[in-house]
């Protein structure tokens, strides 16, 4: 019988393998994203404010910030539960964790939908 | 008395951080954590810049200003680095997962090649941008 803990792991193979799809979405993207940004004819307002207004570049990129967020949760909670022993204390860094993250997600979203 | 418990009185303890001495694939792992730990933590700062950068020409010049700083360059040079190594050595461990490379000498091998490209990578990339 496996002692289940609020802040331990999931005890699965969700989040493990949530975390390695996020991974290899986010190289993909890279290599996309430094392939255009490289090439752009000049860094400039113009050009770097259109090359995410496309509704293409929109949707892959918004789709980098989602794998981001959820990728780094998984990593920040694997380094509070190595590190961190106090059950409260690792909760309350679990949750400011959290709250950072869906918080970055929105912002990400905010910043691509005005353009 | 069996060997086995023999064997484990005899290990010794060395867990002094100081005097650890990682093989190249821990160093890599541990290194693929700092950097981790490190992007998340000036995450808000790059989103901040990203802001800035795609909101109007007025605020894309603030954000002009604001890299071209030279303590802010070399904190964006850190990033750079940190962002390449998550990369290199996450695409390994993707790799070893997949039991592609998992031999000790090919392991120290990939690792090596991590380390080296990801740095080549940054200096490349670091000049072109800066």
């Amino acid at each position: 019988m496996v002692k289940r803990l609020v802040v331990g792991a999931h005890y699965g193979l969700r989040d493990w393998l949530a975390q390695r799809a996020t991974a290899t979405y986010m190289a993909l993207y890279t290599i996309v994203f430094a392939f255009a940004a490289l090439t752009l004819p000049k860094m400039d307002y113009a050009h770097w404010s259109a090359l995410f207004s496309g509704g293409l570049m929109r949707f892959l990129t918004f789709l980098f910030f989602m794998s981001l967020a959820y990728h780094a949760w998984v990593g920040v909670r694997d380094i509070w539960m190595d590190y961190v022993k106090p059950l409260g204390l690792r909760l309350a860094l679990h949750l400011v964790t959290l709250f950072l993250l869906v918080g970055y997600a929105g912002w990400a979203a905010k910043i691509l939908w005005r353009l | 008395m069996s060997e086995a418990s023999v064997a484990r009185k005899a290990r010794p303890k060395f867990l002094d951080v100081r005097e650890i001495r990682l093989p190249l694939p821990g160093i890599v792992s541990i290194l693929h954590r700092i950097s981790g730990a490190g992007l998340f933590l000036l995450l808000p700062f790059l989103l901040y810049l990203f802001d800035l950068s795609v909101s109007s020409p007025e605020t894309f010049a603030t954000y002009k200003a604001i890299v071209g700083h030279p303590l802010v360059k070399l904190i964006l040079f850190g990033l750079l680095w940190a962002y390449l190594h998550h990369f290199c050595a996450g695409i390994r461990f993707l790799l070893l997962d997949l039991h592609k490379g998992i031999e000790l000498e090919q392991a120290r091998q990939s690792a090596r090649l991590v380390l080296i490209v990801s740095l080549t990578l940054t200096v490349i990339l670091g000049v072109w941008l800066w």
